[in-house]
Formats: C-alpha cells, sequence, structure tokens
C-alpha cells in the first residue's frame, strides 16, 4: 500500500510540472492568467486544454478549438465508466470524486489488483494532480512567454510520462494486444482526421477484449 | 480566449467524468463489457504515446522527442522510477534539440 502511494504522489507532481509549460502555452496563445487558471482548475484534463489553447493560438476557430477539446475529453467518460464500480459513495461525493477522473488517475488506479489499493490510488493521485497541476499552471501563466518548453524537452515529457505509465500494463498480454492496436490505429488515422479523433478511434482496440479468455487464462485472472 | 469559451469547456469537460461515473454508478457490469473496459488504459495511452512523440497537428514527423521517448522506454524497460524515466524523455529531448 505504502508503494502505492509512493508512485500515486510521485505522478502526481511529476506530472504536475507538465502544468507549468501549459501555463506558458495558454498565456502564449493570448488567454489571460485567470483564464488559463480556471482552465486548469475546470477542464483539468491536459491534453484536452493543451489542444483548446494550441487551436487557438494557430488562429481556429473557438467551434473548432472547443470540439477537438472535448473529443479529447470524451475518453474521460469511459474511464468513469470504468472506475465507478471502484470508487462507491454518495451522490454528493461522487460529483467531488468525478472531477478526478482523468488519465493518470485511471491508469494508476486501474493498474492496481486489489480494491483498496485501487481506491488509494485513485484518491492520492487524483489530489496531488490536481493540487500540483494548478500550482504548476499559475506558474507557467506568470512565467509567460519567457520560458520555451521545447527548450527544456517538456513536450517530450508528456509521452515519456505515458511510456511509464503503459509499462506495467503490458504484463497482460491482451492489454499489450491493445496498447499496439491502438498505437496503430492513432498513428494510421492521424495524417487524414483532425487532432483528437485518433485517440478515440483507437478506443477501438478494446474490443479486443470480447472474446471470453481461454480456461487457463481465466483461472490465472481470479 | 472569451470566458463562455473557458466555462462552457470547463463545464463540457466535467460533465463527461460525472455522467460516467453517475450515470452507472457503482453497479456491476456485463463480463465481456467488463473485460473491454479493462483494456480501455492500454489502448488510448499507447495511443497517447505515439501521438505525442510523433503526432504534429495532423502531421506525423520524427524528431528529437522520438529518441527522448526511445530513451524513457528503455528507463521503464529497466524499472527506473516514474519521474526519472519523465526527466530522462525530457532531458535527451532538449539535449538533442541544443546540439542540433
Amino acid at each position: 500500500m505504502r508503494a502505492v502511494g509512493v508512485a500515486s504522489a510521485t505522478l502526481g507532481m511529476a506530472v504536475g510540472v507538465f502544468a507549468v509549460s501549459f501555463g506558458v502555452a495558454s498565456v502564449g496563445a493570448g488567454a489571460s492568467v485567470a483564464q488559463t487558471c480556471v482552465l486548469s482548475l475546470l477542464v483539468f484534463t491536459g491534453a484536452s486544454q493543451f489542444s483548446a489553447v494550441s487551436v487557438i493560438g494557430a488562429g481556429g476557430s473557438p467551434a473548432a478549438a472547443f470540439g477537438g477539446a472535448m473529443l479529447l475529453a470524451a475518453r474521460n467518460g469511459v474511464y468513469a465508466i470504468a472506475l465507478a464500480p471502484h470508487l462507491p459513495g454518495s451522490l454528493g461525493r461522487r460529483l467531488v470524486t468525478a472531477q478526478l477522473v482523468l488519465d493518470e488517475t485511471a491508469a494508476m488506479s486501474l493498474a492496481q489488483r486489489e480494491p483498496a489499493q485501487r481506491r488509494a490510488a485513485f484518491w492520492i493521485t487524483g489530489v496531488t494532480l490536481f493540487v500540483c497541476w494548478n500550482i504548476g499552471t499559475l506558474i507557467g501563466a506568470l512565467a509567460g512567454s519567457a520560458i520555451d518548453p521545447t527548450t527544456f524537452g517538456l513536450d517530450a515529457a508528456f509521452p515519456a510520462a505515458f511510456v511509464a505509465m503503459l509499462w506495467p500494463l503490458l504484463r497482460d498480454p491482451r492489454s499489450r494486444a491493445a496498447a499496439f492496436l491502438g498505437a496503430a490505429v492513432c498513428l494510421v488515422l492521424t495524417p487524414f482526421v483532425p487532432v483528437g479523433i485518433p485517440i478515440l478511434c483507437a478506443a477501438l482496440a478494446i474490443f479486443i477484449g470480447v472474446p471470453a479468455p481461454p480456461p487457463r487464462q481465466a483461472e490465472a485472472d481470479r | 480566449m472569451s470566458w463562455a469559451f473557458v466555462l462552457l469547456l470547463g463545464a463540457t469537460a466535467y460533465a463527461f467524468k460525472a455522467v460516467g461515473l453517475i450515470v452507472i454508478g457503482g453497479r456491476s457490469l456485463p463480463p465481456t463489457l467488463e473485460r473491454c473496459l479493462a483494456l480501455i488504459p492500454a489502448a488510448m495511452i499507447g495511443a497517447l504515446v505515439v501521438t505525442n512523440t510523433f503526432g504534429n497537428g495532423q502531421h506525423l514527423q520524427m524528431d528529437a522527442r522520438a529518441a527522448g521517448v526511445a530513451v524513457a522506454v528503455v528507463a521503464a524497460w529497466r524499472r527506473a522510477p516514474l519521474l526519472v524515466v519523465i526527466l530522462l524523455g525530457a532531458a535527451v529531448t532538449a539535449a538533442i534539440r541544443a546540439l542540433t
């Protein structure tokens, strides 16, 4: 349990550091410091936030920016469905819980085997990430255009973080197949469809789970 | 950027999360659906890795990020802690950009 806590808090802080580059990018795209901070507080989904400010910054329409960001946010709804059985509670509690549902909390939580560890991983990752993400955003927004995120390789910190999250999932053969299929679908579609849609289409790889596992595998799962 | 845009984005992003969590609640799902849902993180994180490594809008390109992510893969394989994996990925990418 302690290892779960440390891993979750580390992830929250590490990805939170990335919020600094969101703050910089958002202000650079023409948002005020206050708008940038409210985006991180309310949207609280890194990929959606980056997508929205990058489209606006590149001169795209608010509708296009909204569409792309929402396609990226839609996967949180799917994460929420997957997480729901592990996060019971009153309606009020779940309304608060919902805001913490995103890539990192879903990945950390679903990677655990015990229900108590799943809940702990979700809450520790979620709260640490929320605090660090919003502090990071404020720092980045204030620093403004003084920092170029690419100079420090901060754009590569994002995929590197996803690699670290993906790694423990690859032990399971079906997850491994789903990861490679999802990545392949995303790569193939990228040149042909708007930004954000390839990631949604990658979710089709979950249909690998339709056939029942062979009996030996089913036993191992238990 | 208008405040209406900021608030609409926040409200809609939250709605996705809340509907998934609260409409389904703590009910158990059919086994087939559960098996599929269990694969969501792998499928989407796999896609997020490649799109953030090779993607530039709708274009695919091989640049310094690929080298940084390759080093991150090796670090993850060697069971390095998460922060080390991330910092290595960023540092290698930054170093290659600085040198080229």
